[in-house]
């Protein structure tokens, strides 16, 4: 019986046992006929299916965990002194008889030994799965039986199932909490065997980005210091370069058509324009990416020789414009929910002491919405200084240190591209730098996260 | 709107009979102040007050009463243009101030707002200091040149409200962090900062405790010397006690106006009476 077929007979007993146990609420119910139940029937319900299936389910989790590491203690033991010896070879045993009992081996080649003890996994194996059908069985009878009797009007079916689903809803937000946890320490931990090569100083603040590729890894050239430069300052100013770029494009244009859609546009037209500038935000990165090197980049280029100015096509600037326009959307669509909200009375304040409207929105209307907007403002930078696709096609990908935003440039993001994408070791620092670089990048958002909640809540208190 | 806007610039005095519709008994003494001729509003289709004569004297407090949706503070409104806030409300007619015609295009609705002020129902102080709260209008009106006018015109405003022995250690604190009755008087010290002839108040006491309540009645009595008051107001208590006048409106249309003694002693329409009387409403 294969574990899908498993988990689907044990749905099917848990819709049977739901339905016994309304049954038995109704006769509970109709013995008793001047006490109240202390909960619905449904609750009694949910409790005898739950009994019934839980227990089962954890069998099957403990079962499935430990039984493999038994079997293979079972198996070395049945294997010839000579091989159980040495744990390299133990291991490509093992792994040829795993085979020959799934029938993957040859067989003709198989020595006889192998033979016997592929038979003895298949047999035990067999035996095991048998077991803990007998056992989930067990337990599953056993736990509907003994909430089927345990069914009286005082019993309190409800509260059960409450810390049931209590106990689910805790594991599903621990997944999110510990995913965020093991990223981290999994680049942690990469990020330190990165800087047992390059000493965190370098890293920092080394001013060159030129990591030498070596298909051999920690081999002849990396050992004799001969592994390249990984300075990341000229990574980290390439970033914020673009990012600001794109916040000089983005806060401005968004902020503004936040304006007036919140403030001056009728109704209707509002709700036609905000979905078509969210749409914006929906164009997957690549597209623009392709938009800014095949439209922005060129006519930048143009416009910048008749105004005398030496700009590339492929440039910060390019692809800092076209990441400006990307997250319009992110300022525009929350700045103007933000301003909607703030309270139609105070507007009414302002207009009745003879203030304009545009002194209302000047002085009262932004100011209050002002700490949201902040938040929608950093909310869009952290994207920015995390978008990947248009810097990788726009920005030029040279990663040198320069003030000049005409000038090809590279980025964290797209450095971590590079370095992980082709025939890499895993284990060079070519390779590994990509964590650290991450780590960082992470580290820098994580930081204009924190410093948006307190902007937030600084403002917060002031306001209300 | 036919009349000639120009006419009379100046408070004018009545010398016509008085109008039994407008309610005001003219005496010599009396100025008129704001006049209403057959004002209709209208939201969208449907017309929320169908067609209203009122007088204002100067420095008199005139209070509206009548039961939810009966059109008073919609009324209100229309005596400082802020329906024109509301896109689908149209009114028609003539609302005069000082015989100027409020509705004529010519006229600047925000010069108009800052001769006639208006008070919330509920407080609603700008997310700013005490100080700048009151700040505000003059600074927008250029009511002061210096730091020191502005200085001024903040503890005078602040001293007639009633509030500046409560806040005047703390003038740089938010204004949202006073309690409701301060909020309330901090809005009509804003309100009494840009100097306005007008003073309208909607229902400015429905969101306060009794204590504070008769505080800004106090008030009001104190502010009728230098303004002309009109208030919205549910409490027919509190209408009996500041005012002059008392004006009942029932299903958008002006029942009743007269001196309020008079029309809480003996109204003169059997829907006043049953209102007062508490049959309905």
């Amino acid at each position: 019986m294969s574990n899908l077929t498993l988990m689907m007979a044990l749905l099917a007993l848990m819709a049977i046992a739901y339905q016994l146990g309304l049954v038995r609420t109704r006769q509970v119910a109709g013995q008793h006929p001047t006490q109240r139940m202390h909960s619905r029937p449904h609750h009694y319900g949910v409790m005898v299916g739950l009994w019934a299936v839980l227990p089962a389910f954890f069998v099957f989790l403990l079962w499935s965990w430990g039984s493999p590491w038994a079997i293979q203690q079972l198996l070395t033991a049945q294997l010839p002194d000579a091989i159980t010896q040495d744990p390299q070879e133990l291991r490509v045993a093992l792994r040829r008889i795993g085979n020959l009992a799934a029938n993957f081996g040859v067989v003709s080649e198989a020595a006889d030994w192998e033979l016997q003890a592929a038979a003895f996994l298949r047999d035990t194996r067999q035996l095991s799965n048998g077991l803990m059908l007998a056992l989930m069985a067990a337990v599953a009878s056993a736990g509907m039986l003994y909430s089927y009797r345990t069914i009286t009007p005082l019993h309190r079916a409800r509260n059960q199932i409450e810390k049931v689903v209590k106990t689910a809803l805790v594991l599903c937000s621990t997944v999110a909490i510990l995913t965020t946890i093991g990223i981290v320490l999994s680049m942690v931990g990469e990020s330190l065997r990165f800087f047992s090569f390059v000493s965190p100083m370098d890293f920092f603040f080394g001013t060159t980005w030129n990591p030498r590729f070596s298909t051999s890894g920690v081999g002849e050239g990396s050992l004799t210091g001969d592994q390249g430069s990984f300075g990341m300052l000229p990574l980290l100013a390439g970033t914020f370069m673009i990012a600001c770029i794109a916040m000089l494009v983005a806060i401005p244009l968004g902020l503004l058509a936040a304006i007036y859609l919140a403030e001056y546009a009728s109704p209707k037209l509002r709700a036609t324009a905000k979905p078509i500038i969210e749409v914006l935000a929906g164009i997957p990165t690549i597209v623009y990416g392709f938009f800014a090197l095949v439209t922005v980049g060129p006519f930048l280029s143009e416009m910048g020789e008749t105004l005398g100015l030496d700009i590339r096509a492929t440039s910060a600037l390019t692809a800092g414009v076209v990441m400006g326009i990307m997250i319009i959307p992110f300022i525009s669509s929350l700045s103007d929910d933000i301003i909607t909200q703030v309270p139609k009375s105070l507007r009414d304040g302002s207009l009745g002491l003879g203030a304009t409207k545009s002194e209302t929105i000047r002085k009262v209307v932004l100011p209050a919405a002002l700490p949201g907007i902040v938040g929608a403002i950093l909310l869009a930078a952290s994207r920015a200084i995390g978008e990947t696709m248009i810097v990788v096609l726009a920005a030029g990908n040279s990663p040198s240190l320069t003030a000049n935003p005409f000038e090809a440039v590279s980025t964290m993001t797209v450095t971590i591209v590079n370095q992980l994408t082709g025939d890499n070791d895993f284990s060079s620092p070519q390779s590994l730098v990509a964590f650290a670089l991450g780590l960082t990048l992470f580290v820098i958002t994580l930081l204009l996260n924190v410093v948006a909640l307190v902007i937030v809540r600084k403002y917060r208190e002031q306001y209300e | 709107m036919t009349r000639d806007i120009t006419d009379q610039r100046n408070a004018s005095v009545l010398t016509e009979q008085p109008n039994l519709t407008a309610g005001l008994a003219m005496n010599a003494q009396t100025e008129l102040k704001m006049k209403a001729r057959d004002v209709k509003v209208f939201y969208g289709a449907s017309e929320a007050i169908k067609g209203i004569d009122m007088d204002v004297a100067k420095n008199e407090v005139l209070a509206f009463i009548g039961p939810s949706g009966c059109g008073k503070s919609t009324f209100l409104r229309c005596l400082n243009r802020m329906n024109d806030t509301i896109d689908s409300c149209r009114v028609t007619g003539l609302i005069e101030l000082d015989g100027q015609n409020m509705y004529d295009p010519r006229l600047d609705v925000v010069q108009l707002r800052a001769q006639v002020g208006m008070v919330f129902q509920k407080p609603n102080p700008f997310p700013k200091s005490i100080y700048d709260n009151i700040a505000y209008g003059p600074k927008l009106h250029g009511l002061a040149s210096k730091k020191s006018d502005l200085d001024d015109i903040v503890e005078s405003s602040l001293r007639k409200a009633g509030l500046w022995n409560e806040v005047k250690d703390r003038l740089a604190q938010p204004g949202t962090g006073l309690s409701g009755g301060q909020q309330q008087r901090l809005c009509i010290a804003r309100t009494i900062a840009v100097s306005p002839e007008v003073i309208l108040m909607d229902e400015p006491c429905s969101a306060l405790d009794p204590i504070a309540t008769s505080i800004i009645e106090e008030l009001i009595d104190e502010l009728k010397t230098n303004f002309t008051i009109v208030m919205v107001t549910h409490n027919m208590q509190q209408a009996a006690r500041v005012s002059d006048r008392t004006a009942f409106f029932h299903l958008g249309e002006l029942v009743e106006v007269g001196p309020t003694n008079e029309v809480f002693t003996n109204p003169q329409n059997k829907r006043t009476e049953d209102y007062i009387t508490g049959r309905y409403g």
